[in-house]
């Protein structure tokens, strides 16, 4: 600080993207290149495995906005993956819908579905919201498990003829010469690729507008951005609002690949919150790249360990729990603090001309 | 009529249970603003500590519970002393994401070591008791005690948090934690001691919940989300709101449930949200928070 | 040796360095009075001496012994007890709850018992079951004092006592003093009236951005000299 004062004359300029960004972004456009083509080499388990990380991170990224930026830690996301399942299965089985159609209508219904939501829970303070964000979701559960059109609490599956009837099946089956459930993951898969690419987009550029830098000031100080003339209340509305619709695609999306649906699993605390969760905090909460270090860990946990059942669960979260005490900013914390590293340059950085090695990292 | 009345009276016997699960709640949340994730499942690990001592001593759950009470009230001190004292700090993640880590792993060693099989704490005649009020309507023995000891742990609780000198503790570390350890009070032991007291209420609770009904490891959560919803129905900050918040919740969950069965439970979500709607603050607001 | 001395005494609020080693002394009996310009670490001065900020172990010695790694906690119960700026009495406490905690940590016997405050400050015995927001500003200053007095320090730390009160008010606070020193506590004001200062301590420091600007007895001390510690020349 003295040494800045020290020099009077000196230019500063903001800058978002770094060299490291600027090559991990073409980086990152090579690899959804990749993955784009990887159906036509790879086999269906893997194909499987991947759709199941790309909704994983999509629900992280949607978590990891809600609640390392904008400071409303919900352990009620639950609510719009059921939600955005149950549509689905509405749209199609009672509506007449194509599937890829009810996806994004899924979306706009679960934002619809937040607004009175928020305009309760938000009533609850910190906390006290998160439990009030479960109460929520509870009563969703409850709620579908009463609509009897639907299976009521026992549930219901998508007919084939409503799965088969994602365009691109009957391309897909042609050009790789596949069986339709075949045919159908890699469309799944395709499907669940643009979702995520989509989400961390949407992330992104959140949190690079104007909104995004008043979501940086409300978790690091909330009155003193109240006080610089941030509106949190609407802010947050918003953010909670945006999660809902991302997580009520994710959800739809999550329940036409599983094509079964019953009250419990839709609204499961554990499979859409607290592994969500795990994600976000074992790979660093409030970083972009966070929940993508955490999904890859939590899918090879979930590849090779989830047979052990209940001890699996145990060590999750004994994990989550020495994480959150020692190392809070998670495993990509620890690496970016010491490298100094972002791939996501959504943080702008001060940059004095004068002198180019001093940085300062807001 | 006679049905409604019963469902009435039922209802009012019901938010003792619940009265007893916010209390130790309220507790946390009071004296060190902890909400605590895993409490329905601490509620649930303390029926099965009681069911433990019960079964392989021979005893009696209520002669159980007196032998359980002190090993809990050590382990909610050791707990709140090693674990939870760390987690305490202007960022509310670390404690909320703590005790979910806590809750996660509670109902999975439970079920790893009880099975995922319903129990139940078996105490004899005293069970299917019942004293009959005159037309046709009658009260269960089990549910009279469970409101009745709601009512003595919030006249204890009251007790120590105003007529003893730790409880001025516990208020003055509430009231501003910096000043309090300027009179030598040290925070982490206070907070420490309320979290064993939290188990012993917790004790009192789980004996309820295991007479009452039979449990399993996954019953935790919903236990966390009654005790809550009773807390803020009630106004945070004071003993008897908490109690008043547990009949308003059980009573809304007999009325569904005698409209239709399956409606019980979200009666009383239901009327946990009226109630954020109308008064957000809870019916007898006291904490300035 | 002095009962209390400060020896190179630093301190931080995270990179921010509010005190650059300072050196005081304070013996058996004796009242001390620190002067100096809002922000010039007065009350970290004070907060340091009683544990609530830590530094070096031996930058704080008590009868020559280190105690300035020391929590708070702790610190009261080797006799040192601060009045901190603002009052903050508890306000979920009534008057009465918040003399009895001042005696939580520390029961030594002494001179200080609920009678003897309330003698001293008789408006707190008629006041005694109000919670403390109800009182008047005074009326809570003397309430802190006594708060503190419950502890039966050998050594009293006292911020801004007479801030934000009315002349008459800060006098009667003023006039309790001369009783506490009677039963030979030793005195640390933190005093933004100087000449308040003047009239009743025994020697005085002035504080001028972190470091120490001026020392002496008051009258030996000529207004030009405190003006220039004050402010900086």
């Amino acid at each position: 600080m003295d040494d800045a004062a020290a020099r009077p004359v000196q230019t500063f300029r903001i800058e978002t993207a770094g060299g490291a960004s600027r090559i991990a972004a073409s980086i990152a456009l090579l690899i959804v290149l990749v993955l784009a083509l990887l159906p036509m080499f790879a086999g269906r388990t893997l194909i499987q495995d991947l759709i199941f990380l790309f909704y994983m991170l999509a629900l992280a990224q949607c978590w990891n906005l809600l609640a390392g930026y904008a400071g409303l830690i919900s352990v009620g996301q639950q609510a719009f993956v059921g939600l955005g399942g149950y549509l689905l299965f509405a749209l199609t089985l009672i509506g007449g819908l194509n599937p890829l159609l009810a996806i994004p209508i899924a979306g706009v219904v679960s934002a619809l579905f937040a607004l009175p939501t928020a305009l309760i829970v938000f009533r609850l303070r910190g906390a006290y919201f998160a439990i009030g964000t479960w109460v929520v979701a509870e009563v969703y559960r409850l709620v579908f498990a009463q609509i009897k059109p639907l299976g009521g609490g026992t549930g219901t599956s998508l007919t084939p003829t409503i799965t088969s009837s994602v365009p691109g099946i009957e391309w897909v089956k042609t050009l790789l010469d596949l069986r339709t459930p075949a045919a159908r993951d890699i469309v799944s898969y395709w499907v669940a690729l643009a979702l995520v690419v989509a989400t961390l987009a949407a992330v992104y550029f959140i949190l690079r507008s104007r909104r995004g830098l008043a979501l940086g000031a409300i978790r690091d100080h909330e009155a003193a951005a109240a006080g610089l003339g941030v509106d949190i209340y609407r802010i947050k509305l918003a953010v909670y609002v945006a999660t809902a619709a991302m997580t009520g695609m994710i959800g739809a999306l999550i329940y036409l690949q599983k094509a079964r649906i019953s009250p419990d699993a839709a609204f499961s605390v554990l499979d859409w919150t607290a592994y969500v969760i795990f994600i976000v905090v074992i790979g660093g909460i409030g970083t972009m790249e966070g929940p993508v270090v955490g999904a890859i860990i939590f899918y090879l946990m979930q590849r090779y360990l989830a047979d052990f059942g209940a001890y699996y669960l145990i060590l999750l979260g004994t994990l989550g729990i020495l994480v959150m005490l020692f190392a809070p900013k998670g495993l990509w914390g620890l690496v970016a603090e010491r490298h100094g590293l972002t791939l996501f340059p959504t943080r702008r950085r001060l940059v004095i001309e004068a002198d180019k090695r001093v940085q300062l990292n807001p | 009529m006679t049905g409604w009345l019963d469902a009435l009276i039922q209802g009012v016997l019901l938010g003792g249970l619940y009265a007893l699960f916010a209390a130790g709640l309220s507790l946390m949340f009071g004296v060190m603003r902890l909400v605590n994730l895993a409490h329905g499942d601490l509620i649930v690990l303390a029926a099965f500590a009681i069911l433990l001592v019960a079964t392989n001593l021979g005893l009696d759950p209520f002669v159980a519970v007196l032998v359980a009470v002190p090993i809990l009230f050590v382990i909610g001190f050791a707990l709140q002393h090693v674990l939870l004292n760390r987690t305490l700090g202007r960022d509310l993640l670390p404690p909320l994401l703590v005790t979910f880590g806590l809750s996660i792993i509670i109902q999975n060693g439970l079920l790893q070591l009880f099975s995922a099989d319903s129990q139940r704490l078996r105490s004899g005649a005293i069970e299917t008791a019942s004293i009959p009020l005159g037309g046709g309507i009658a009260v269960g023995v089990v549910p009279l005690l469970t409101l009745l000891s709601a009512i003595a742990v919030i006249v204890l609780l009251n007790f120590i948090f105003y007529r003893t000198p730790i409880g001025r503790a516990f208020r003055a570390t509430s009231d501003d934690l910096e000043v309090a350890q300027l009179m030598g009070v040290d925070h982490r032991r206070i907070f420490a001691v309320a979290m064993g007291l939290a188990f012993v209420v917790i004790a009192i609770a789980a004996l309820y919940l295991g007479l009452r009904a039979n449990f399993d490891p996954t019953i935790g959560p919903a236990r966390l989300l009654y005790a809550f919803e009773a807390v803020i129905i009630g106004g945070l900050g004071s003993f008897w709101g908490t109690l008043a918040g547990g009949i308003v919740l059980g009573l809304a969950q007999t009325i569904g449930a005698r409209i239709d069965p399956e409606w019980q439970i979200l009666a009383g979500h239901l009327a946990f949200l009226a109630v954020l709607v109308v008064r957000p603050r809870g019916l007898f607001p006291r904490a300035q928070d | 040796m002095p009962l209390l001395e400060t020896r190179n005494l630093t301190a931080f609020y995270g990179d921010f360095q509010a005190l650059y080693g300072v050196d005081t002394t304070l013996d058996r009996g004796e009242t001390i009075a620190i002067i100096g310009a809002n922000g010039a670490g007065k009350s970290t001065f004070l907060k340091s001496i009683a544990g609530l900020i830590h530094g070096a172990p031996d930058s704080v010695l008590l009868d020559g012994a280190p105690i300035g790694a020391r929590p708070a906690a702790e610190i009261v119960k080797l006799g040192i007890a601060l009045v901190p700026e603002g009052r903050r009495l508890f306000p979920s406490l009534t008057v009465e709850e918040n003399l009895l905690i001042g005696g939580y940590g520390r029961r030594a016997s002494g001179a200080w018992t609920l009678d003897r405050v309330y003698a001293l400050f008789p408006i707190l015995k008629e006041r005694r079951f109000f919670a403390t927001p109800t009182l008047s500003g005074g009326q809570q200053q003397m309430a802190a004092i006594g708060r503190a007095l419950m502890s039966n320090p050998r050594i009293l730390l006292c911020d801004e006592i007479s801030l934000g009160l009315a002349p008459i008010v800060i006098a009667d606070i003023y006039a309790a003093l001369p009783q506490i020193k009677a039963e030979g506590t030793s005195v640390v004001l933190v005093e933004q009236d100087i000449v308040q200062a003047m009239k009743v301590a025994d020697r005085i420091y002035c504080f001028q951005e972190g470091r120490l600007s001026l020392t002496g007895r008051p009258r030996d001390l000529t207004r030009d000299q405190i003006h220039r510690a004050y402010f900086g020349a």
